[in-house]
Parts: structure tokens; sequence; C-alpha cells
């Protein structure tokens, strides 16, 4: 409705302002929705850039230092990992199931649903806390407890692997170095998701999502998914392709 | 009453493109189910050693999960065009990003090996 038509019939456009979630400055609800969508991806694409960015300088750092990325990859536990990557494809789940309680206006299943998805973040940051603890006790912190000793001996779960050189073994520090950084910054990312997820479900008990307005369960959804698609690369990037060289 | 008010009574009752869609717990069963699958194959196929085909079977199965991610949990299969071209044009810029990078970084010492 453009302004001509409402400085014309302001009574006939006040008795569609029915909407308590309807921001003036939207035509409708759905170019509101459309419009939030759209913002949540264009954020969502520099979230995309942003890790991009780490996994390029993974790319051309395993290619210098080969020998070094491998031997920290077999550092890492394909048990754990592939673990944690079910946990949180669980809580994709769990969320995608959030999202369709929201759509269909059931207060309770929303707000177990949502909760599901708190557990699940918090398992899977749990497991990586665990990882980040064995690393601290193997000396495989780079700048603040490290030590290439490690890999200057032949490793016992990896008999084919041959001990790396001494310039080699202070190589494995990018790996190690790439490693918090892209795992940090995920687990940051869930650590954000998670705090959201607490706001979401103490507004979602008082009906705030189940009333017709979902945008924000929506656009938060869209968010821990792409979380979800960052770890989904993660995992076989840093655990699991090294594991035969 | 005025033929304005009308069109937006249609327009502000008009269901939105989610209500015409809503995507439901089969779906999202199947898309997890097909996750995990992937997953396992994903953990099995590194213990099987492909030389240099690893890192390609993995990031292609990678690739795979993202894509089921993005067309089914985040709805972008039943979203508007505008959506729909957003994302696509996001991926195509980061390609284009990636490839130029790797190609200033191949090309450097061009020659001189």
């Amino acid at each position: 409705m453009d302004s001509q038509v409402i400085a014309t019939h302001p009574e006939e456009h006040a008795e569609h302002e029915h909407s308590p979630y309807l921001r003036h400055h939207f035509a409708n609800l759905e170019q509101q929705r459309e419009t939030s969508t759209f913002g949540m991806w264009l954020f969502l694409l520099t979230e995309i850039m942003f890790f991009g960015g780490l996994f390029c300088a993974y790319l051309i750092y395993r290619n210098w230092y080969y020998p070094a990325f491998v031997a920290g990859s077999h550092q890492l536990s394909i048990a754990l990992g592939a673990t944690n990557t079910a946990v949180l494809i669980c809580s994709s789940f769990t969320m995608a199931m959030a999202v369709y309680s929201s759509e269909m206006r059931w207060r309770k299943a929303l707000v177990g649903w949502l909760l599901a998805t708190i557990v699940l973040g918090g398992v899977f940051l749990g497991i990586k806390a665990v990882e980040y603890r064995e690393k601290w006790e193997k000396r495989h912190v780079p700048g603040l407890n490290f030590s290439a000793a490690g890999f200057t001996h032949q490793d016992p779960n990896y008999p084919e692997d041959k001990p790396l050189a001494p310039d080699m073994a202070e190589k494995t520090q990018v790996y190690f170095s790439l490693y918090f950084a892209m795992t940090g910054m995920h687990a940051l990312h869930m650590i954000i998701g998670v705090s959201i997820l607490i706001i979401l479900v103490i507004r979602a008990w008082g009906g705030a999502y189940t009333q017709g307005h979902m945008t924000t369960v929506e656009n938060f959804g869209l968010y821990w998914h792409f979380v979800d698609i960052v770890w989904i690369f993660l995992f076989p990037l840093l655990y699991l392709i090294s594991r035969h060289q | 009453m005025s033929e304005e008010t009308h069109a937006q009574e249609i327009l502000d009752t008009e269901p939105t493109h989610h209500e015409e869609h809503i995507v439901g717990p089969r779906v999202y069963g199947i898309i997890f189910g097909l996750l995990m699958l992937f997953t396992a194959i994903t953990v099995g196929a590194s213990y099987i050693d492909m030389y240099a085909f690893n890192a390609v079977v993995a990031l292609a199965i990678a690739c795979i999960k993202a894509v089921l991610v993005i067309l089914f949990f985040m709805h972008v299969k039943y979203s508007s065009r505008l959506t729909k071209l957003t994302v696509a044009a996001g991926f195509f810029t980061f390609v284009v990003l990636i490839t130029m990078t790797m190609t200033d970084y191949i090309s450097r010492a061009w020659g001189l090996w």
C-alpha cells in the first residue's frame, strides 16, 4: 500500500494494523519475512567468506608442509571427531524440528526441540573440550605449550610413518595453529549459538514464536545449520584426509 | 470496499511461502538419515587407501552433505527466487575468490622451477 492510499484511507489502513509483529515499514508479513531471510543469508555469506579464508590457508599450508600436516592430523581421534559430527547432525535435526514446531504453533514441542538442541550443542562443546585437553597434555598447543619432540620419533599408532626431520617437526605448529583457529572459531560460533538458544527457549516458553511470528526461530535455524556445514567440512579436512598419507 | 483495500486484504491473509510448503518431519528425518549415512561412508572411506583420491572423496561427500543441509534443513529448495539467487550468487563469488587466490598462488613461481 503506497503512502497516497494510506493518506486517503486512514481508517482502512488502521484496520490492517492487526499483526503486532509486522513492522511499520513493511507492506505485509510476506515482505517482512522475505527481507529478514535475505538479510540473514547475506550475513551467512560473509561467514562463508570468513571460514573460506581459513580453509584456503589450510589448503596452501598443507601443500607446503605436507609431512607435518599428515603427522599433526594423525594426533587427532577420528572416533571423537566422528562422534561430534553425529552430535552436530542430530542437533541440526532437532533445530529443524524446532522450526517445524514453531510453524505448527506447538509451544511445548518448540521448547522441547530447542532444549534438545542446547543439550546437543553442549555435548559437542564438551567433546571438543576433551580434545583440547588432550592437545594440552600432549604439548600440541602452539605458542603456549608446544613441543615438537613427539614428532621426531616413531609413532606407535602409525608404524608406517617415518619420524619427521627436526625442521619439519617444528612445522606441525602450523597445522595445530590452523586446527585451533578453525575449530576454535567454530566452537565460538557454537557458544554464541547456544547462548542465543537459551534466550530463544525462555521467550518460546512465553509463546513468542508460536503465534504466527516464527522468523526469529527460522533465521536462528539458518545460523545453526550453517555452523553445522562448517563442521561438515572441518571434520574430513582435519581428521580424515591424511589418514593414509 | 475499494480495490486497493481488497488487494491488501488478500496480501495480508495470503499464506506465506512456508505455509504453502511446510517442510515436515518426514523430509527432515530422511535428510537426517542421509547425513548420518554419508558420515559413516566418509569415515569408512578414510580407512581405505585411495592415494590422492582420499581427499577428493572426503570433500565430495562433504559437499553432498552441505548441499543436503542447505536445500532441506535451510529450506532453500522451498524458498523464493530472491533467496535462491542470493545463495547461488554468494557461492559463485566464493568460488571465484578461491579460484583467483589459487591461480595467483600456483603461478607465482611459474617457470622458475
